[in-house]
C-alpha cells in the first residue's frame, strides 16, 4: 500500500542532509559546548553556526536567539517570562481564542496566578478585529500574544498590524510562529515583535529543539534555572546534536522557500478544487487568501471526522481532524467553533497539511478514493437522510 | 488505538439502514459531543426480528452500534433489554477509556427504541 503523508502541521521528516549533519554530534562530537577545552570547543562552535543559521531564518541576530526543547517550552517561556518580568507594571495579558494548547493554557495557568487574560474572538474567517485588540488593552496590559499562523486551518494573523499597535502602546507582543517558520516569510527586521517562538521538527528538522527570539532589551524571567548556558536564559547542557539539525533544517527552509511556497500553493489548489468538484456539502475553513500555503482544513458535512481519517488510513492516508475524536477530550476543536462553526461541521472537519514531497499523484490519489468514503459515510449517517 | 473487532464492525458494519415500518425507533446522542445513532427494530412476538442503525460518529460509535444490532437480533424483549453499553463495549473487546463514555451508547440507542415500541403498543 502506498504511503501518504499529509500532515505536516503535526510533524515533518527529518531531511536526510539534516540527519547527516547531527551523525557527527551523536558520536565523535560530543564534547560539552561550555568547555574550554578541545573537547567542547567543537560543540560551541557547532552550536553557534547553528544559532546563525536560525537568525538569518528570522532576519535577527544570533544573540537574540535562545534555544529551547520544543515550541511549547518556548511559549511558555515566552508568556510567563514576561509575565513574571513585568507583573509590577501589570497583569493583563491579551491573547485569542484560537491560540495553540502551548498558549492558551499558560495563559490559563497564570489566571491562576492572579493575571487577568484577554481571550479576543476572531471572525468566521478566523481573524482577529484589531479595533477589538485596540480596545481591549489597558494601562495594565504588559503582553499581547497572538499567533502568526494557525496550526488547524493555516490562517495567518495580522501580524504587521498588531506588532504596531503594540509598539505604539508599549505592549510587549509574542507571537507563536511554530507553523509560519520555514513556510512562509518572517522578517524580523519589519514587524515589530518582541518574542517569537518556533520549533525544529515542523520545518524538517528533529523533534526535542526549538528556539525563542528575544529581542535585545526585552527581560524574560528564565523557566529553567540552572547554569549560564543561553546567556542566564535558559539552563541546561545544550541539545547540541538536536541544535545542529535544526540549524541545518533552517538553512535548507531558506533556500527552498520561494520554490516550495510555489509548489504547495499548487498542490493545495488541486487538493481543493478536486474535492470540491467531487464531493458536495463540504465547507473549507478558513480565511482562503490569509492562509499557509500548505495547510487546507475542510470540513464534510453530515459526517464525523475520525470516522474518515480511520479510512483514510486504510488507504494509506495520513491526516488530521478537529473531531473531539481525535484530540482526547470531548468538545471538537475550538479553533473551529470560535470561527462560529456548528459542532456538526467542526467534528466533521479534516486537515490536510502538505509538504515538500507531496506530488500531484497523491492529491489525485486522494481525490480519487475519497468520494466514495465521503458517501458510503454519509449513507450511514442520520443527519444526512434527515437534511435530503 | 482500537481493537481488531472495532476495526472488523467499523470496516464491515452490520445491518446499516432504517427498518421498514419499524415496530420503535431510538434516537440517542447530539450533535455537541459528535455521536448521534438511530436504531429501528421490528417486533414479532415479543422477539425482535429485525434491527437496523444509522450512526453519524467515530470508529466507536459506528463500531459499537453495528455490534448491538448483532447481539440483539433475534432475541426476546426480556433478554435485550439486559444488554447494557458495558455488554456492547465488552463484545467488540473493549473500547479505549476515552471512547467509553462518550461514543459508546449503541445499547442507549436500543432502549429507546424498545421503550418506543411499548409505547406505541400501550397506546393500541
Amino acid at each position: 500500500m502506498n504511503k501518504i503523508y499529509f500532515d505536516h502541521n503535526a510533524t515533518t521528516p527529518v531531511l536526510d542532509e539534516v540527519f547527516e549533519a547531527m551523525v557527527p554530534f551523536l558520536k565523535e562530537q560530543w564534547g560539552n559546548p561550555s568547555s574550554i577545552h578541545w573537547a567542547g570547543r567543537g560543540t560551541r562552535k557547532a552550536v553557534e553556526d547553528a544559532r546563525e543559521s536560525v537568525a538569518r531564518l528570522l532576519n535577527c541576530t544570533p544573540l537574540e536567539i535562545i534555544f529551547t526543547s520544543s515550541g511549547t517550552e518556548g511559549d511558555n517561556h515566552a508568556i510567563k517570562g514576561l509575565a513574571y518580568a513585568k507583573k509590577d507594571k501589570g497583569n493583563h495579558i491579551i491573547t485569542t481564542k484560537v491560540e495553540h494548547p502551548a498558549v492558551l493554557n499558560t495563559c490559563k495557568h497564570l489566571q491562576k496566578d492572579g493575571f487577568d487574560v484577554t481571550y479576543l474572538d476572531v471572525d468566521t474567517d478566523g481573524l482577529i478585529d484589531l479595533n477589538a485588540l485596540k480596545s481591549a488593552i489597558t494601562p495594565r496590559t504588559i503582553l499581547i500574544t497572538v499567533m502568526f499562523a494557525n496550526n488547524e486551518t493555516g490562517v495567518l494573523s495580522p501580524i504587521k498590524e498588531i506588532g504596531d499597535i503594540a509598539k505604539e502602546k508599549g505592549v510587549t507582543f509574542h507571537t507563536d510562529a511554530v507553523q509560519a517558520a520555514g513556510k512562509i516569510p518572517i522578517d524580523l527586521q519589519k514587524l515589530n515583535i518582541d518574542l517569537l517562538t518556533i520549533s525544529g521538527h515542523k520545518l524538517y528538522g528533529p523533534k526535542g529543539v526549538g528556539a525563542l527570539f528575544a529581542r535585545r532589551g526585552v527581560r524574560l524571567v528564565p523557566l529553567i534555572h540552572g547554569g549560564h548556558h543561553e546567556r542566564n536564559r535558559r539552563g541546561g547542557t545544550e541539545n547540541v546534536a538536536g541544535i545542529v539539525g535544526f540549524g541545518k533544517a533552517c538553512d535548507i527552509a531558506l533556500k527552498d522557500m520561494d520554490r516550495e511556497i510555489t509548489h504547495l500553493k499548487a498542490l493545495r489548489e488541486r487538493l481543493e478544487k478536486g474535492i470540491a468538484e467531487k464531493i458536495p456539502h463540504i465547507k473549507v475553513n478558513g480565511h482562503l487568501e490569509k492562509r499557509l500555503p500548505n495547510t487546507a482544513n475542510i470540513s464534510f458535512e453530515f459526517v464525523e471526522g475520525e470516522s474518515l481519517l480511520l479510512n483514510l488510513d486504510m488507504k494509506g492516508i495520513a491526516a488530521s481532524s478537529g473531531s473531539a475524536c481525535t484530540s482526547g477530550s470531548l468538545e471538537p476543536s475550538h479553533v473551529l467553533l470560535a470561527m462560529s462553526l456548528s459542532h456538526e461541521l467542526s467534528h466533521g472537519s479534516v486537515r490536510f497539511s502538505l509538504g515538500k514531497s507531496n506530488t500531484a499523484g497523491e492529491i489525485d490519489y486522494l481525490i480519487e478514493i475519497m468520494p466514495p468514503i465521503v458517501e458510503r459515510m454519509r449513507s450511514m449517517s442520520p443527519l444526512y437522510a434527515a437534511a435530503k | 488505538m482500537y481493537s481488531e473487532k472495532v476495526m472488523d464492525h467499523f470496516s464491515n458494519p452490520r445491518n446499516v439502514g432504517e427498518v421498514e415500518n419499524p415496530s420503535g425507533t431510538g434516537m440517542v446522542g447530539n450533535p455537541a459531543c459528535g455521536d448521534i445513532m438511530k436504531l429501528t427494530i421490528k417486533v414479532e412476538n415479543d422477539k425482535i426480528t429485525d434491527v437496523k442503525f444509522k450512526t453519524f460518529g467515530c470508529g466507536a460509535a459506528i463500531a459499537t452500534s453495528s455490534m448491538v444490532t448483532e447481539l440483539v437480533k433475534g432475541k426476546d424483549l426480556t433478554e435485550a433489554e439486559k444488554i447494557s453499553n458495558a455488554t456492547v463495549a465488552e463484545a467488540l473487546d473493549g473500547l479505549p477509556p476515552v471512547k467509553m463514555h462518550c461514543s459508546n451508547l449503541a445499547a442507549d440507542a436500543l432502549h429507546s427504541a424498545i421503550e418506543d415500541y411499548k409505547k406505541k403498543q400501550g397506546a393500541k
